[in-house]
């Protein structure tokens, strides 16, 4: 009965081709819709993910000033960083900064490149992989050693393909650094700057040679790792009151410091593209919700013609089961055949769109799976609803039906 | 043999509705129709001649009565069972000839034979044979849109007869059509009655079209009012005179 059933099915969907194509159509368009806006917001949510986990994670960031500006504020000595390694509990390692910029020079070639003094600990805190050579020892950070690790950009620029970089000198105006390893490629930051355009020395080489002691108050940032598991609110908070207290700001004035959490941030930006993947995951739902409108209002309208079709086929000795059957088989497989090309289409769409966003195309098969299931249910739902209705008629009933 | 009877009806009653909107379309209708039989059912409209067809034809179920098709009681079948019937024994020929649009002459008159299980060579074949039988072997390919009137009541006495049903339900099977083609219509009917020796039962209000049958009876307000009972004697001169 079963095979006979899809036999009758299938020359019912190729007798109504254009009616047929309409309600696979509706189909389509939902589950790709659903399918490309769950995936590229997907996508879109990873890549946040990926571009704070270059930052470093459990990262909190000491700056002068509030907000991203610190014109004015006064900047940090070494000893606060010491006080806030010794005094504040959950810290896994923490470092200074000192930025500056200087043209660096390797023979004929120069480039103007951003300069971080830091200790070795930084490498590890900021999450810089070493790709050859080596990072710089605590014995150097102590002794000043002109010693340098340049970013993958530095390296292209001055150094090109074929030479070592490592073990040569760079000039920095009036000192020489030895490059003794170079990091491996960041790529774009979140805000679309290079990474890898950076060159990493020890703070004091800095201090000493480029910047000057400046009375020890030089230090631009303290890069600070929590350990793992614990509450970054709570460093956030001790470092916060430890600040205050060396810095002399009284208790009606605001920090004259911030306190920037990555985590908080990473929690927030994920958490915002979150709603947004949701946003758009409704919107498509509601796409998927009129496709299954349309297919519905394509077997109400043809369900006069349906009717008499049911009562021709119950005159002629269809048992109603076997009607109803029939019905089954023509709209699971015209649901199926929508699915199907509606998650092809959702491919297309998601191969083209994730090259035009820049986010990368996260394969999720539940979404594939949810798409699938609803519109395949509003398919039947709809194809088989008014079947039954009509199969329960008498025949002549059904074959008077106007 | 020729005094078994194909059809018995006693005390048959079709009430539509309940209490004070209840109407009684049969009262009560006794009947014997043998086999070979060409009856055509008279009446004007509301007298309960194409309920009875419905009944006869196993379409509808009576209220209260009998009805023993050969030796099936009808009365006591479920609608599956009268499925059956309908599927193995009746064919059925409308006024609105009732075939599937945008569908070939040669896939409608197959129809019957997909719910009888027949292989697809054999629904052809058979298909072929019945078309060709109502005169139409070089309309297989056409939809109904494409044939007149006439062909298309023609495919459905195709469809009809194509699974060899001992009895054919025609009901006002020439309302739709024009004098000439009714004509036509009329001798296949015929052919198929006295040469196949199918029984027709056949509803019409036009004493034309039911001079064609060899029994005609008339319902009148839910019982049968004058049976002519049957008759050797061919009547169709009459139609040839008045033309």
């Amino acid at each position: 009965m079963l095979f006979n059933a899809l036999l009758i099915a299938l020359r019912e969907i190729r007798r109504n081709l254009t009616r047929s194509f309409l309600t696979v159509v509706g189909i389509v368009i939902g589950v790709a819709a659903v399918i490309t806006m769950v995936t590229l917001g997907r996508g879109a949510t990873e890549t946040v993910r990926q571009q704070i986990a270059k930052m470093g994670s459990n990262l909190l960031i000491l700056r002068p000033g509030q907000g991203w500006g610190s014109w004015g504020a006064p900047q940090f000595f070494m000893t606060d960083v010491k006080a806030i390694e010794d005094q504040v509990p959950g810290i896994r390692a923490l470092a200074p900064l000192i930025q500056t910029n200087a043209p660096a020079v390797y023979q004929e070639n120069n480039r103007n490149t951003d300069i971080q003094g830091t200790t070795s600990n930084y490498f590890e805190i900021a999450n810089w992989v070493i790709s050859t050579g080596r990072i710089f020892t605590e014995a150097e950070v102590t002794e000043g050693a002109p010693v340098c690790v340049i970013g993958e950009t530095i390296r292209k620029e001055l150094f090109g393909e074929n030479v070592d970089p490592v073990g040569e000198k760079i000039r920095l105006r009036s000192m020489s650094l030895e490059v003794v390893g170079v990091t491996a490629v960041k790529g774009q930051g979140g805000f679309g700057d290079d990474l890898d355009d950076n060159m990493i020395t020890p703070y004091t080489t800095v201090q000493r040679r480029l910047t000057g002691r400046g009375g020890g108050r030089n230090i631009n940032q303290v890069m600070i790792s929590g350990k793992e598991g614990y509450p970054t609110a709570h460093i956030v908070a001790d470092v916060s009151s430890l600040m205050r207290e060396r810095r002399n700001v009284a208790p009606n004035e605001e920090d004259n410091f911030n306190v920037f959490d990555s985590l908080q941030l990473a929690e927030v930006i994920s958490s915002s593209t979150k709603v947004m993947t949701s946003l758009l995951g409704a919107v498509a739902g509601v796409s998927l919700l009129v496709g299954g409108i349309g297919i519905m209002n394509i077997m109400l309208v043809s369900v006069t013609e349906r009717t008499r079709e049911i009562g021709i086929r119950l005159a002629i000795g269809a048992r109603a089961r076997e009607v109803l059957w029939q019905f089954l088989v023509e709209a699971v497989t015209l649901s199926c055949v929508g699915g199907v090309a509606g998650i092809i289409l959702a491919y297309i769409l998601c191969d083209v769109l994730a090259g035009v966003v820049g986010a990368p195309f996260l394969f999720d098969p539940k979404i594939n799976l949810i798409a699938f299931v609803f519109s395949a249910a509003i398919g039947i739902l709809f194809g088989f609803m008014p079947a039954r209705h009509a199969a329960s008629l008498d025949p002549i009933e059904a074959l008077r039906h106007e | 043999m020729s005094a078994e009877n194909l059809i018995t009806l006693r005390g048959l009653t079709k009430t539509y509705g309940t209490g004070d909107a209840a109407f009684k379309a049969l009262r009560g209708v006794d009947l014997d129709i043998r086999r070979g039989e060409f009856l055509a059912v008279m009446g004007p409209s509301g007298s309960g001649k194409s309920t009875l067809m419905n009944i006869l034809g196993c379409l509808d179920s009576p209220t209260s009565g009998s009805y023993r098709f050969r030796d099936i009681r009808v009365e006591t079948l479920n609608k599956d069972q009268r499925s059956l019937i309908r599927r193995h024994a009746l064919g059925f020929i409308f006024q609105g000839f009732n075939l599937l649009a945008r569908t070939s002459a040669l896939e409608n008159v197959e129809l019957p034979l997909l719910y009888r299980g027949y292989s697809r060579k054999q629904r052809h074949q058979l298909a072929r044979e019945a078309l060709a039988s109502v005169g139409l072997p070089d309309k297989e390919r056409n939809t109904p849109a494409e044939l007149s009137g006439g062909q298309q009541q023609r495919v459905a006495i195709a469809r009809a007869i194509v699974t060899r049903p001992d009895t054919l339900f025609a009901d006002e099977p020439t309302g739709n059509l024009d004098s000439k083609t009714t004509h036509e219509i009329m001798e296949l009917l015929r052919h198929l009655n006295t040469d196949r020796g199918i029984s027709i039962l056949m509803v019409t209000h036009e004493k034309d079209v039911a001079v064609y049958a060899k029994r005609r009876i008339h319902v009148l307000d839910g019982l049968i009012d004058h049976d002519s009972g049957s008759e050797t004697v061919d009547r169709r001169s009459e139609i040839e005179d008045r033309r």
